[in-house]
């Protein structure tokens, strides 16, 4: 039986030759994330702007129209309406309240009777979600500090297994992924809430995962070949595990993409970054970790024979 | 080593089935999931409230309004004791947990500090607080003093209303009759409390807020509303407003004393007198006493009811009443007579509280969550399985067989951890189904790799799974510690995410290095090949 395979056995795709064009596409996307970012912000959430949200669902194709003037009778600021994954299905965000979590509470009582009375046919709230300000304040604390923490322990660990230019490598692709990341909520404006924070953790353990197999590689081949130019050791390395990287990216893939096809309307923020994530986590680990282990003078095990130069 | 020794062929089917059986209950319906026979678990997986429908609150117990009572309650006491002892002084001022005033006679002042020493309690040490007296009396010379509470006491007191009001919140929620309630402290002066299947969210907050204080006190008859206003009130005596509903007036003069509280409830019940909804209460035996006491003192006299700080009845007493019992009338409706029984059933807050965070979903989309998450794993697990067998042929329909083992390891865990599982979760579960094949992947393409170089199946298969485990290890401990962290920081749903990507990873290493290795050797040493079909 002729098995499906992706990569032919013994590839030998020059990608650290190619490395510096691979670093001109990462610095111009890790700058225009950046750009991007300062100047355009990001679409948050109410988990970290406090607010109120609320997913309304109508008897029959919703009228924005009318939801927006009745919304807007109740003078409470901010709203955005917009339809979410069927026409009869609104979500309504409203920025927040003036004063504590009690003003929110009150919003939402005013906000259930105008639009009872306002929308045709039955109203029903599937769902109400109220953040006050501290709470909001505190999340946002929270994530920072959690993807922080796990790039943090991310490189201790690496380290600990690896030498220290490992972990470097490591790191620098883990902030060039989560950049890129951001880019990409800033450039789509798709939601930014703690269910991004998921994503953007799982796309550093994910991109890691990637990572570490091309390390273990040439860690391997770095005690195989002792007298092997780094340059020609490392583009051995991502060769070798080319077919794996590829299987695995291939059914994560087809994973998420059941999930964002039909996973619901809840779940298509956070997979969409789940995704880009997947993409951006092999790109970084194929032409950003391994290449930057070049730059960072990398040896190969120094009492073996005749002095083998860091860089070819 | 492709010998397995028998003690771990049976640990690894041990487990498998152990996993299998615990998993087994989620496929059926509830009846059908109790009724099973006593050694085989019946739990089945916890829905998270996104999945189930249901109200999380988190609640804030406003602890500054715990220092004002007491020390509104020291500054009579101080002023009461001084007075007692004949003791005159001025400049009477309170700030935070001090009071302080000025003797008008310093001399007076060892008598003075000797008077308000019986103020102090000297609290003994316990498990929760270290002890010792829980006010501080100063003397600040020229006849000046000041009185404050001690941090430890401030500390005590803010903890205790914090365990009283979980408490209350408990015995308003029991009342409620909601399934399987969680209510949980978090840090300092935080609750949790969620609600799985309730869907009323006004009236659940209408009953979560309400701080319920009852008191009866007696209408103070010399003087009237409209004087107090201007300031002229007698001591021991305060204005409170009346309720909304209240048709003779609006504001009330009472005697502060309280003659009976609500702590003194035995019972409160709505009924109807007359066709008109009122609720019926009945006092413990001290305050059945109190309350006769004071009724056959003042016969013909009007007492305030008052309910948070507004009186909401003032009936007239017509006769002593000696039994204790009675009826609050005060414009109720059905509803609000049944709730606010169950409040003074329940007892009142000991401090207001705020809600800080709400989040409450509905059942049809809890149900829709459920339905598109089910859809998705099953559509994701079919397409992986079918590639997987694509890209390694029979070794791959080896990796398909452990991916189904995974899966029910997955849910037998979540089944007996009594992990919650919700959207993310299940969004975690896709993922891992994606992610899980990886360390079968690294294994094959090894084994691969050596059968290239040359190995036999034999070796090709033990060096493919020996070389293959540090580098699994090492690439799933990292995702390992990106799930920790995200546990850790992460709240309700998210939470719910990082259960299920760790026990993901668990169960798929499991699955890739023993179950299917287990298989393959199995069949290796069945069929003795001559090559590897990988």
């Amino acid at each position: 039986m002729r098995l499906l395979k992706l990569v032919p056995a013994g590839t030998n795709i020059g990608f650290i030759t190619g490395r510096h064009i691979a670093y001109a596409i990462s610095g111009t996307l890790m700058l225009a994330s950046l750009v991007l970012f300062i100047v355009d912000g990001l679409n948050y959430g109410i988990d970290f702007k406090g607010g109120i949200l609320m997913e309304v669902g109508t008897t029959g194709p919703a009228d924005l129209a009318v939801i927006r003037r009745s919304l807007e009778s109740l003078k409470l600021g901010d709203a955005a309406v917009q339809e979410f994954g069927q026409p009869s299905d609104v979500l309504i965000r409203i920025e927040r309240q003036p004063g504590d979590a009690e003003a929110q509470q009150a919003a939402v009582a005013r906000v259930r009777q105008q639009l009872s009375r306002d929308i045709e046919g039955e109203v029903s709230f599937r769902r109400v979600e109220v953040v006050g300000p501290k709470v909001s304040g505190e999340l946002i604390v929270d994530g920072v500090l959690s993807v922080v923490l796990a790039i943090g322990a991310v490189l201790l660990y690496i380290w600990f297994r690896f030498e220290w230019q490992f972990g470097v490598g490591a790191v620098l692709a883990l902030i060039h992924d989560v950049t890129l990341t951001i880019g990409l909520f800033s450039l789509t404006g798709l939601e930014f809430n703690l269910s991004t924070i998921a994503a953007i953790l799982t796309i550093v353990g994910y991109s890691l995962n990637d990572t570490v197999v091309v390390y273990d590689r040439v860690r391997e081949n770095l005690r195989k070949f002792k007298k092997m130019p780094l340059k020609e050791l490392l583009n051995r390395s991502i060769n070798e595990t080319l077919s794996r990287t590829s299987i695995t990216s291939l059914t994560t893939l087809l994973a998420l993409f059941a999930l964002f096809g039909f996973g619901g309307e809840n779940l298509r923020g956070f997979t969409a970054a789940m995704i880009w994530g997947v993409f951006v986590g092999t790109y970084s680990s194929i032409f950003v970790a391994a290449p930057l282990l070049l730059r960072l003078n990398l040896r190969s095990n120094p009492s073996a024979g005749a002095g083998v130069p860091a860089k070819g | 080593m492709l010998y397995f020794p028998k003690w771990k062929i049976f640990l690894v089917i041990g487990i498998c089935l152990v996993g299998l059986i615990t998993a087994f209950p989620n496929v059926l319906s509830d009846d059908e999931a109790e009724s099973l026979p006593g050694w085989i678990p019946h739990d089945k997986i916890n829905l998270g409230l996104d999945l189930q429908g249901g109200l999380h609150f988190l609640l804030e117990v406003d602890l500054k309004a715990v220092t004002e009572e007491r020390m509104s309650d020291l500054f009579s006491d101080v002023r009461v004791r001084l007075r007692q002892a004949r003791i005159r002084a001025t400049g009477f001022s309170r700030s935070g947990p001090r009071v302080s005033f000025k003797l008008n006679n310093p001399d007076d002042t060892a008598r003075a500090m000797d008077t308000l020493q019986g103020l102090v309690v000297n609290k003994v040490p316990t498990l929760t607080s270290s002890g010792g007296p829980d006010i501080v009396i100063r003397d600040n010379g020229g006849g000046k003093i000041e009185l404050e509470l001690t941090e430890q006491e401030i500390e005590d007191r803010k903890s205790g209303v914090v365990d009283q009001t979980i408490e209350v919140v408990r015995n308003r929620i029991d009342e409620l009759g909601t399934r399987e309630p969680t209510i949980q402290r978090q840090g300092d002066s935080r609750i949790i409390v969620q609600l799985p299947g309730e869907s009323d969210r006004d009236r659940v907050i209408g009953i979560l807020k309400r701080t319920a204080k009852l008191t009866f006190q007696m209408v103070d008859l010399t003087t009237n509303p409209a004087d107090a206003e201007r300031g002229r009130i007698p001591p021991g005596s305060e204005l409170v407003p009346a309720d909304a509903n209240d048709q003779f007036a609006t504001q009330y003069v009472l005697r502060k004393r309280i003659i009976v509280s609500g702590e003194m409830l035995v019972d409160a019940q709505p009924t109807f007198q007359q066709g008109v909804p009122v609720v019926q209460f009945r006092f413990n035996s001290n305050g059945a006493r109190r309350f006769a006491d004071a009724t056959r003192e003042n016969v013909g006299k009007p007492f305030a009811v008052v309910l948070d700080g507004k009186v909401i009845t003032a009936p007239r007493i017509n006769e002593p009443i000696l039994g204790g019992s009675g009826i609050i009338t005060g414009g109720f409706t059905v509803q609000t007579a049944n709730d606010l029984a169950l409040l003074l059933r329940a007892g009142a807050l000991p401090a207001p509280i705020k809600i800080l965070e709400e989040r409450s979903v509905g059942p049809d989309l809890g149900a829709d969550s459920i339905a598109a998450g089910e859809f998705a794993s099953v559509a994701g697990l079919v397409a992986v399985m079918v590639y997987i067998v694509l890209a390694y042929g029979f070794f791959g329909i080896v990796a398909d067989m452990a991916l189904f083992l995974n899966m029910a390891l997955i849910a037998g865990a979540l089944s007996t951890l009594g992990a919650t599982l919700t959207l993310p979760g299940i969004a975690g579960i896709v993922l891992t189904i994606g992610m899980a094949v990886d360390a079968n992947v690294l294994i094959f393409e090894r084994i691969r790799e050596e059968v290239r170089a040359g190995k036999t199946p034999i070796a090709a298969l033990d060096a493919g799974y020996s070389r293959a485990l540090g580098t699994i290890l090492d690439a799933n401990i990292t995702t390992l510690i990106a799930a920790l962290i995200l546990f850790q920081f992460g709240s309700g749903p998210v939470k719910g995410f990082a259960v299920t990507l760790a026990i993901g990873i668990f169960t798929s290493v499991f699955t890739a290095v023993t179950v299917s290795r287990l298989m393959l050797v199995g069949w290796l040493r069945r069929t003795r090949p001559k090559a590897l079909p990988i």
